[in-house]
């Protein structure tokens, strides 16, 4: 069975194990509540939908009680759909930290940090001019195109805008550690996002490639 | 925020003795040696020194490291351990230090005499 948890990203530090400093993330996963389960026949696709983390309850409007009434659920920060065969789920179902273990490769999915509107050196990594001797050009793109022929910009020109923001995965993380009694999972490496953002935990596609050969 | 507290907390040791910059400590580090592959690898710890003086502790809680300094055959070397490390076996303190600073960087650009620190006079 596939394996997948939405969770809350906490913050990074270390480990030691082996005699090793590892650095690791540690992710508050689960315990997620199944909330629907998305069939082909009424929603043309696959998927489970799983609620996680406490809110207000004052602060659920009316058609999300109801919806999660279905679960037996009563206030949840955020509802996610993971890429989960629904057969082997129930509604009202928990899914916990324990189905990892130590050893696994997971990729991890989250919103990266906004950057705001990011010049072209930060953005694409352009080399930028000398920052003196009588330099006229500092920071800036340069030229965008030609003349007469094109007489117009190439779409996907790199330029200047909004950076970051973006649904990142970070992929074949290791797990570290797993506490199943404070819902903790340890990934070594970095994870998108910053702390206190919503992460989802999948069993990596490199392991599963693996394990199919 | 609680929950990385209480994991750092896990991973410190308890018996590590008070020490600061310009105290001289010797520091007792075990080393794995590993020899052969497959069925005939053997792996033979042995421990090993370092003795000199402490110029630096930088980071707080399991992700303190501190850094010791010594002159070997003429030639100044530095060393920084993480003080909680399972490879640090033991921390003795040799010599405790006066100095007024916590970052004994000058030390240095010294050589000879004034590359010395003060004894401490009354140790609590």
């Amino acid at each position: 069975m596939e394996k997948a948890i939405i969770g809350e990203k906490l913050g990074m530090t270390q480990v030691f194990k082996d005699d090793l400093m590892i650095p690791v993330t540690v992710i508050k996963a689960g315990p997620c509540v199944v909330t629907q389960l998305k069939s082909r026949d009424t929603d043309g696709y696959e998927a489970v939908q799983v609620g996680f983390g406490d809110k207000k309850p004052d602060s659920v409007n009316m058609p999300m009680k109801g919806h999660l009434k279905k679960s037996g659920s009563e206030a949840l920060r955020v509802l996610a759909e993971l890429p989960l065969d629904p057969a082997g789920y129930k509604t009202g179902q928990k899914i916990s930290v324990g189905i990892f273990e130590e050893g696994d490769r997971t990729d991890v999915t989250g919103i990266s940090k906004g950057k705001g509107f990011a010049g072209v050196v930060k953005r694409w990594g352009f080399a930028g001019g000398p920052s003196s001797h009588g330099a006229r050009f500092h920071r800036a793109p340069g030229a965008i195109g030609q003349c007469a022929t094109p007489s117009r910009v190439f779409k996907g020109k790199k330029l200047p805008g909004r950076m970051g923001s973006d649904r990142v995965t970070v992929q074949n993380l290791l797990v570290v550690g797993v506490d199943t009694d404070k819902d903790l999972l340890l990934v070594k490496g970095a994870v998108p996002g910053a702390k206190g953002t919503v992460v989802m935990v999948r069993e990596s596609v490199k392991s599963k490639k693996k394990a199919k050969r | 925020m609680k929950e990385i507290e209480t994991l750092e907390r896990s991973q410190m040791k308890e018996d590590v003795i008070p020490f600061q910059p310009g105290d001289t400590v010797k520091v007792t580090i075990e080393i794995k040696e590993a020899s052969g592959t497959g069925e005939k690898r053997t792996v033979r710890t042995r421990s090993q020194a370092f003795q000199g003086l402490v110029i630096r502790r930088q980071g707080a809680g399991a992700r303190e490291t501190f850094t010791v300094r010594k002159i070997s055959f003429g030639v100044g070397v530095e060393r920084t351990f993480p003080l909680h490390s399972p490879v640090i076996k033991d921390i003795q303190m040799v010599q405790e230090g006066d100095v007024r600073r916590a970052k004994l960087y000058y030390i240095r650009d010294k050589v000879g005499k004034a590359a010395r620190v003060k004894k401490k006079k009354f140790t609590s």
